[in-house]
């Protein structure tokens, strides 16, 4: 366990070391950008919809019995963009993309791949990591950006057509106006873009050290999203605790 | 990356090499000077160690004990900026799965930016013309050829880098006798032509005395016999003599 983290620290210290060369692996970015938006857009899409119209259908009814129905635009952008949009996401990309990696780089280890590319004198971190983490890095805050429009979008919609929140969508939209502030949205995207590295860290390197065939392979992708799942969640805690001092409504 | 531009061949001194897996000794202290620009075959029956020890001499293993020096320099291992130029042609091959034959044959020209990419597609098609594939194997993927031409796309892919050192592990295990001879032939041709240290592990009798300049059989983690071909047939060791009388009556 802590022999694993410790690798995985020693793995994030050559990736970054590794960053001056990103411009030469620029194509292989490119490559897996395009793959992780053909993975998950739609996905992301979905999922967006449905979480904000549920936030709205239980919140809803709670605030407008109250006579609060206008602050519901802001409770549902508040929601979507600190907290579900971020770990939402970073879920999505564990399961759809993080899954992915760990199993070729499992596989490139087991079918002794791995070992050729160092015999062509290619690094494995450069050729391999470096390109899938930097993407995840760039995909995951992108994929916020979007999960939160989607999302404030589901919650309207509901807001406008349940019969028993009936919040018009101009009140919706006036009370996420009035009440989002951009740095509610930054402070989601900062938390995002560590959940991505972490994800990219800790599936890239249970794939390169994968043993034992195609059981093997199996058991390191499980453990990848396992993993990466418990740590999105434990420093989901973590830096919304270390991000309060910078909060908007704290100020107030 | 800067690699010489001379080609000659790298001798390789080998010194109290010793490696267990697992509590299990796969190779006891071992000492073997392989000579510049010479045509070493290791035999010996399987499972006695020679995969490992040729990954010890490209660095894909680490000894417990003793030291590998190649051209006098202690070999690094996982070194991603090697001084010399070494390749190894696997015993399975070791191509990339998810690149095209043509891709893997010139990942090494391309990833290091030896050459503008025009350059690099006629190395490649000259290259794996040395080995019989055509252009229509270099668009397909490995797992789309026999398991001959993969060892053949490999050792193609090996050829590319001009090595000053290359290790061939098995490379005629899965060919047919006519492509073993070619394959034979192409592996004296390289070694002549570049002058390059090469070292062959091989079960095939025929190919290990056809080209051979020296060799060693290994057996148990041991070298039990080293010398030139009529020294190992002329020696005593008796694994060694069942070794090369083994025939089907
Ligand atoms: N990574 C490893 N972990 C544990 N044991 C290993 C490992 N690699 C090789 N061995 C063991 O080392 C011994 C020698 O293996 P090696 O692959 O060198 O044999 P070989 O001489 O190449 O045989 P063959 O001619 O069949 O290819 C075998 O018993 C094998 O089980
Ligand atoms: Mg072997």
């Amino acid at each position: 366990m802590f022999r694993n983290l410790g690798e995985m620290l020693v793995l994030f210290g050559a990736v970054a070391r590794a960053l001056p060369r990103l411009w030469r692996e620029r194509w292989k970015v490119s490559e897996q950008l395009f793959d992780i938006g053909n993975a998950s857009l739609f996905m992301a899409c979905v999922l967006s919809l449905f979480i904000g119209g549920v936030l709205s259908l239980q919140s809803g009814p709670v605030l407008v019995e109250n006579g609060i129905g206008t602050a519901l635009g802001q409770l549902v952008a508040i929601a979507m963009c600190k907290e579900l949009a971020p770990v939402m996401m970073s879920i999505l990309i564990a399961g759809r993309v993080g899954s992915a990696m760990t199993a070729e780089l499992g596989s490139m280890r087991v079918y002794q791949e791995i070992d050729a590319l160092r015999t062509l004198a290619i690094h494995p971190i450069h050729y391999l990591v470096l390109p899938r983490v930097v993407a995840i890095g760039v995909a995951v805050p992108c994929l916020v950006v979007f999960s939160n429009l989607v999302g404030w979008l589901g919650g309207a919609i509901v807001a406008a057509h349940n019969d028993r929140i009936a919040v018009p969508w101009a009140t919706f939209f006036m009370g996420l106006r009035q009440g989002v502030d951009l740095s509610d949205v930054v402070n989601g995207l900062i938390k995002s873009f560590f959940f991505a590295i972490c994800i990219g860290v800790i599936c890239c390197h249970q794939g390169l050290t994968t043993r034992g065939g195609p059981r093997g392979i199996g058991r390191s992708v499980t453990k990848a999203v396992v993993n990466s799942l418990v740590v999105i969640l434990i420093l989901d805690y973590v830096l919304t605790r270390l991000l309060l001092p910078f909060d908007s409504a704290f100020g107030h | 990356m800067t690699a010489p531009s001379s080609n000659h061949g790298l001798p390789v001194s080998v010194r109290g090499l010793r490696k267990a897996f697992d509590g299990r000794v796969v190779l006891h202290p071992l000492d073997l000077d392989i000579e510049a620009g010479e045509i070493f075959v290791i035999m010996g029956p399987s499972g006695s160690g020679k995969s490992v020890f040729l990954r010890h001499l490209i660095g894909l293993e680490e000894p417990d004990a003793g030291e590998i020096r190649v051209a006098g320099e202690k070999l690094v291992p996982d070194a991603a900026d090697p001084r010399h130029r070494l390749a190894m042609v696997f015993q399975s091959g070791g191509l990339l799965n998810s690149l095209t034959v043509e891709e893997n044959v010139g990942l090494y020209l391309t990833e290091h930016r030896l050459k503008p990419p025009a350059e690099i597609a006629a190395i490649v098609s000259k290259t794996l013309g040395l080995v019989q594939l055509g252009p229509a194997d270099a668009a397909k993927y490995p797992d789309e050829l026999s398991g001959g031409m993969r060892k053949r796309a490999a050792i193609a892919r090996a050829l590319v880098v001009e090595p000053e050192l290359v290790l061939f592990d098995e490379p005629t295990s899965e060919l047919d006798p006519l492509v073993a001879l070619t394959i034979g032939r192409e592996i004296v041709n390289l070694n002549r032509r570049t002058g390059a240290t090469v070292v062959v592990v091989t079960h095939d009798r025929d190919l290990a005395f056809g080209i051979a300049d020296r060799l060693a059989f290994l057996a148990e983690g041991k070298i039990l016999a080293l010398g030139t071909a009529a020294e190992l047939r002329a020696s005593p060791v008796p694994l060694l003599q069942q070794f090369l009388a083994a025939e089907f009556k």
